[in-house]
């Protein structure tokens, strides 16, 4: 069973949900600091974040780097411009590949639910194009937050 | 780069674009139809339904039956399957994320 559900809205956005057993402030902390991120957010296997700069202030900028150890590497820059402790962070990113992707801009909330955390994620994209493209490329690292299900296309296809 | 490797997919993801071509798409998987059928329920003209139909076949998710003077159209399988795979295998790195993340969490509720 699978914890994290994937779908799109309209034709711009993409909605990411997942539950964790750990409190709001917790899972807001392990999205800010760069000590707790690097342990997670890396993607496939052998992949591992060696920069990780933020300054988690609204209008704050981030850089995260990633590479996987046999020459391949990429990065994210962004800016924050809403933090709320510990509850909701928005920001925009773009992925550099190495050309910079349009920006994707994302709303992140963690609720209480029960014992743990929900976790809602939002992310809109200047078009739907891109987000098709965004599908394509960045979900391929899995770093990006990852898109799409395609509910209803994979239901009928299934 | 990545796209490179997989020029049918971006043509895919491409094509899943369009509200349109997605309604075509969910109208096939109940069965093969012809472009009057499809034309009747999108109110479009049938050029209009033939060229969303040209995309989806060039991003080989639909494949043409010839019958006599009829073109029924239907779902591509492996076209499907492959996006499927596709999905799945992303959707896997991003669960691996939060899996990660998830050890994460019990290691700092430990360190309180």
């Amino acid at each position: 069973m699978s914890k994290l559900t994937l779908k799109t809205e309209g034709d711009t956005h993409v909605i990411v949900t997942r539950r964790f057993a750990a409190s709001p402030e917790a899972v807001y902390r392990a999205h800010t600091d760069c000590k707790l991120l690097q342990q997670w957010l890396l993607g496939p296997e052998g992949w591992t974040m060696p920069v990780c700069i933020n300054a988690a202030r609204p209008g704050g900028k981030f850089r995260y780097e990633w590479k996987n150890g046999k020459g391949h590497g990429f990065h994210i820059t962004g800016e924050f411009i809403e933090l709320k402790p510990y509850s909701r962070i928005v920001h925009v990113e773009r992925m550099h590949l190495p050309d910079p992707s349009p920006d994707n801009h994302v709303e992140t909330n963690f609720e209480p639910d029960g014992a743990g955390t929900l976790m809602t994620m939002r992310m809109t994209l200047p078009d739907t194009q891109t987000r098709s493209t965004m599908l394509a490329t960045g979900m391929e690292k899995g770093m990006e937050a990852s898109y799409v299900r395609l509910d209803n296309m994979m239901l009928a296809a299934a | 780069m990545l796209m490179a490797n997989h020029p049918d997919l971006n043509a895919s993801f491409a094509a899943l674009a369009d509200p349109t071509r997605r309604a075509i798409l969910a109208r096939l998987a109940l069965g093969e139809a012809t472009v009057n059928e499809l034309a009747k329920p999108f109110d479009m003209t049938q050029p209009a339904i033939s060229q969303h139909l040209k995309v989806l076949e060039e991003a080989g998710l639909i494949v043409t039956r010839i019958e006599g003077t009829k073109r029924p159209r239907r779902l591509s399988k492996p076209g499907i399957e492959a996006m499927d795979r596709w999905l799945a295998m992303l959707r896997q790195a991003l669960e691996k994320n939060y899996d990660r993340l998830d050890g994460v969490l019990a290691a700092m509720e430990k360190t309180k």
